[in-house]
């Protein structure tokens, strides 16, 4: 039997990389088949290739054993290779139905179309009501429509680009049971991943990518993760050392009945948010995206203000009603969830962009940038952070996200903050660097400083962090200790369940 | 074959050099064919447009004469441009700050005090910052458009001086002609030689020149400034506030182009008339984006446009070249120019034909 899906020798330059070289692997009908790489490895530009979107300069694509010659998307539909991005691509204001009639071909019948998806997502276990409006819809439903969008064609090979990173530890366990019923019925699945756990727990085979090369096919049920881990980085795998929180007395970040409207129609109202963080300690945000937590991020920040003052208070300060600058004046520093635009200006250099929150460093005085001390300090912050740049004078849009990453919470770490308020610290960035930026958090806090870190990630909020906090549909909860919770009670509070029991220890939750 | 068109990872220093040169070449190329086609020897076209004027001292005097308010005025729109405020109005900015001047230069008591071209610069000066504060406040409070109540105070601005001259500050000695008496003597910049038009005023463009080179290069408000245009999130993440940049930037340019006004009435025109600028406001916008924004790009700028006003008159009186074929001329440099310095952030690749026949959901991919 020919495999579903064989790809032979395929290689893909961009200018200045390589996104993949050499790459070959084959699919059987029925496999669930896990891509494994790092960021940056080549998995999206593999999928990109395999779905037709972009073309290999190098090599050849069988399915079914027949040669697919002039590949593009339309020719992959017709193949019955059907795409899920990580990032949803649904009209928000309009329903269900009409989302998938507009991407389907053929006749607009709604009323069969959206029997036929009544049918289809409950066979499937993932009940959908075709006439709900998409910006109603929660993230992981919104991966519902698209997932069958993609069955409505009845998909040989169904592709799911990194489908988990959005969906709370319940919804993963549904969608995983999703997945493999459609394996069984002889639809092969490519599954693109970097979460080694999911990859063993739901996987037949896995290829491992690194720097767009294949490191090794393996069984990933019969493969330690660490074997796995090795594959993917390379080399040794830093070990975090995380020393025990000395919190001080008073609290750093006072945050006492913070409510806010959104500041637009798909935004999430903050709901009588309350919560401190102390000096020493690090305080997680855990939350399914889109829950609220950018508004309270931007809030925190100054980059949106508040009309109570003191419903943020920075060491003891009134800071609700101030600007970013005033804020910083205070000790804050801030790492945002955008790095290009926001964290960084994407066309100036990098001793400009130091110079964005490290002008009072004496990089400017008498009104002038000192250009000299700016990229000094720029200098300072690449070789401390073994950024990855061409000097201070490399444009910020130059570097990858990864090392972008890292001159920004690089820049923010050396104004030596009193609070710093870290968003995604590492989304996009590999796995050597995530150990070296949550490391050096760590170490910060444990020098005194107050963290707050917001995350999607709950393997990095349960390894760095001393309190957790969960936010749902714009309410937090009280914080947890981490020692004392676990992923499930994190997960329920994710899902806005409420819990009975009291867990935290200090806190009773509300019933 | 098709061609496709991506951003350079990082802007082409190279280009940045041969963008200029490659557009002057398809400048005279195209020139040349567009003037042969309509029947005119194209080299001595050309002559009579780039070379003639600048060979004589008045050609040299009137040159820098009509380069010094577009390089002025050029200045101070470019400050705000780069922080993405667009300040479209100069040309209204300007007039006020000619009626202004023009208002004390006339009226002072003491027409001989030393302090008249003084009094006059700040009036001018003053008024054009007054004129472009009213946009600035419509936008900083209510996010009104800029671009639109810029242009629309010009007209305003424009009518006002038809008015003045028309009515209260007509000359009575003036055989009724729309225009204000002569300013006395007090209230002029002298000729540096009697028998050419260029005045000292020249030297209050080379100062802006210096002292927006310093601001927009070096100053730490320069800095903020070129955040809120680069990247307003960024801007507002640092705690740089838009208001702020709205302000500066419209102020800098009413400013500049109010003394540029009063150096146009103090300098060659000495008196108020319906009309008074030959549109430098506008070319000035032209100017400050041929020069990239940027100080001494700007001087070449003005240099050039000022030039191409001269070889246009010139072209029309030795040559007897209809106007419209020297402002199609002109539109076919300044074309070029601004074309050319697109493939200094972008450039275009060929892509092989038969791998890419559906566009639209390559488009689709592409986006995601």
């Amino acid at each position: 039997m020919h495999p579903r899906l064989e790809l032979r020798n395929i290689s893909k330059r961009y200018p200045g990389v390589v996104a993949n070289d050499d790459v070959s692997l084959s699919i059987q009908p029925g496999e669930i088949h896990a891509v494994l790489g790092e960021n940056g490895a080549g998995k999206s530009t593999l999928m990109k290739i395999i779905y037709g979107a972009a073309q290999a300069d190098t090599g050849e694509i069988y399915c079914d054993g027949n040669a697919i010659a002039a590949h593009n998307p339309a020719m992959s539909r017709a193949l019955g290779i059907e795409m899920v991005y990580q990032h949803f691509a649904l009209f928000e204001s309009v329903s269900v139905v009409e989302n998938i009639a507009l991407s389907a071909s053929g006749a607009f019948d709604l009323p069969s179309l959206a029997d036929k998806i009544r049918e289809l997502s409950l066979r499937y276990g993932m009940p959908i009501d075709p006439h709900r409006q998409v910006h109603d819809l929660s993230v992981g439903e919104r991966q519902r429509v698209e997932i069958v969008r993609c069955l409505l064609q009845a998909p040989k090979l169904l592709i799911l680009d990194e489908p988990t990173s959005v969906l709370t530890p319940q919804a993963v366990v549904k969608l995983f049971d999703t997945l493999r019923q459609l394996a069984a019925e002889g639809c092969s699945i490519v599954y693109i991943s970097h979460k080694l756990d999911e990859v063993q727990e739901l996987c037949d085979t896995a290829t491992v990518l690194r720097n767009g090369k294949v490191t090794g096919t393996a069984r990933p049920k019969e493969t330690t993760s660490l074997e796995l881990a090795r594959m993917m980085v390379g080399s040794k795998l830093p070990e975090m050392h995380v020393s025990p929180a000395a919190p001080s007395e008073k609290p750093v970040l006072e945050v006492r009945n913070l409510s806010a409207k959104a500041r637009d129609h798909f935004g999430v109202d903050l709901k009588d948010v309350s919560f401190d963080v102390r000096g020493g300690e690090i305080v997680g945000l855990a939350g399914v995206s889109g829950n609220g937590q950018a508004e309270l991020i931007a809030l925190l920040s100054g980059e949106r203000t508040h009309g109570h003052y003191d419903a943020i208070k920075i060491g003891g300060t009134p800071a609700a009603g101030l600007r970013p600058d005033e804020r910083r004046k205070l000790g804050l520093a801030f790492v945002p969830e955008e790095r290009l635009g926001r964290g960084a200006v994407p066309s100036h250099t990098l001793w400009e962009n130091a110079v964005l929150t490290a002008h009072r460093l004496g990089t400017v005085s008498k009104g002038l940038v000192d250009r000299r001390k700016a990229s000094i300090f720029a200098a300072g912050v690449i070789d401390r952070f073994k950024v990855k740049a061409n000097g201070p004078g490399a444009t910020a849009q130059s570097l990858s996200g990864g090392n972008l990453q890292k001159f920004i919470v690089g820049r923010e770490i050396a104004l030596a903050p009193k609070l710093l308020l870290v968003s995604q610290p590492t989304w996009g960035v590999d796995v050597g660097a995530s150990a070296f930026i949550r490391q050096t958090i760590v170490d910060l806090s444990r020098a005194g400083t107050a963290v707050f870190v917001v995350s999607e990630e709950l393997d990095e909020l349960f390894e760095i962090c001393d309190r957790l906090l969960v936010i749902c549909q714009g309410q937090v909860s009280p914080s947890l200790v981490r020692t004392s919770t676990d992923r499930e009670e994190i997960g329920l509070l994710m899902t806005g369940r409420k819990m009975s029991k009291d867990r935290s220890g200090d806190v009773a939750l509300q019933d | 074959m098709r061609f496709r068109i991506e951003q350079r990872p990082e802007p082409s220093a190279a280009m940045r050099i041969a963008a200029p040169v490659l557009a002057s070449i398809l400048t005279l190329i195209v020139g040349s064919l567009f003037f042969a086609s309509l029947g005119h020897d194209p080299l001595p076209t050309l002559y009579a447009f780039f070379v003639e004027p600048l060979s004589s001292m008045n050609g040299l005097s009137e040159w820098l004469l009509k380069a010094s308010p577009l390089i002025l005025i050029a200045c101070g729109l470019a400050i705000g441009f780069r922080a993405n405020v667009w300040n479209i109005g100069a040309e209204g900015q300007f007039t006020m700050g000619a009626i202004a001047a023009s208002g004390i230069g006339l009226f002072w008591p003491n027409p001989d005090s030393a302090l008249l071209l003084p009094l006059m610069f700040l009036a001018g000066m003053a008024a054009g910052m007054a004129w472009a504060a009213i946009p600035a406040f419509l936008r900083a409070r209510m996010n009104t458009n800029e671009i639109l109540v810029t242009l629309m105070m010009t007209y305003i601005a424009t009518l006002f001086l038809s008015y003045l001259v028309h009515g209260p500050w007509r000359d009575p000695a003036g055989f009724n002609y729309p225009q204000t008496a002569l300013l006395p003597t007090g209230a002029l910049f002298e000729s540096f030689d009697p028998a050419y038009r260029l005045n000292p005023s020249i030297f209050i463009t080379v100062i802006a020149v210096l002292v927006m080179w310093l601001f927009t290069d070096r100053s730490f408000l320069g800095y903020k400034m070129s955040v809120s245009g680069a990247a307003p999130l960024a801007a507002r993440y640092a705690g740089f506030r838009e208001s702020a940049a709205v302000w500066i930037g419209l102020l800098a340019g009413g400013a500049a182009a109010g003394v540029a006004g009063m150096a146009e009435a103090a300098g060659p025109l000495g008196q108020l008339s319906p009309q008074i600028s030959p549109g430098y406001g506008f070319a000035a916008i032209i100017v400050a984006f041929i020069g990239r924004l940027n100080a001494f790009g700007i001087v070449l700028g003005g240099l050039l446009m000022s030039l191409l006003f001269l070889g246009g008159e010139g072209v029309q009186m030795t040559l007897a070249l209809p106007s419209a074929l020297t402002r199609i001329f002109q539109g076919i440099l300044l074309f070029f120019l601004l074309a050319a310095d697109f493939f200094i952030f972008y450039r275009i690749r060929v892509v092989r034909p038969a791998r890419d026949a559906h566009v639209l959901e390559t488009a689709r991919v592409a986006g995601d």
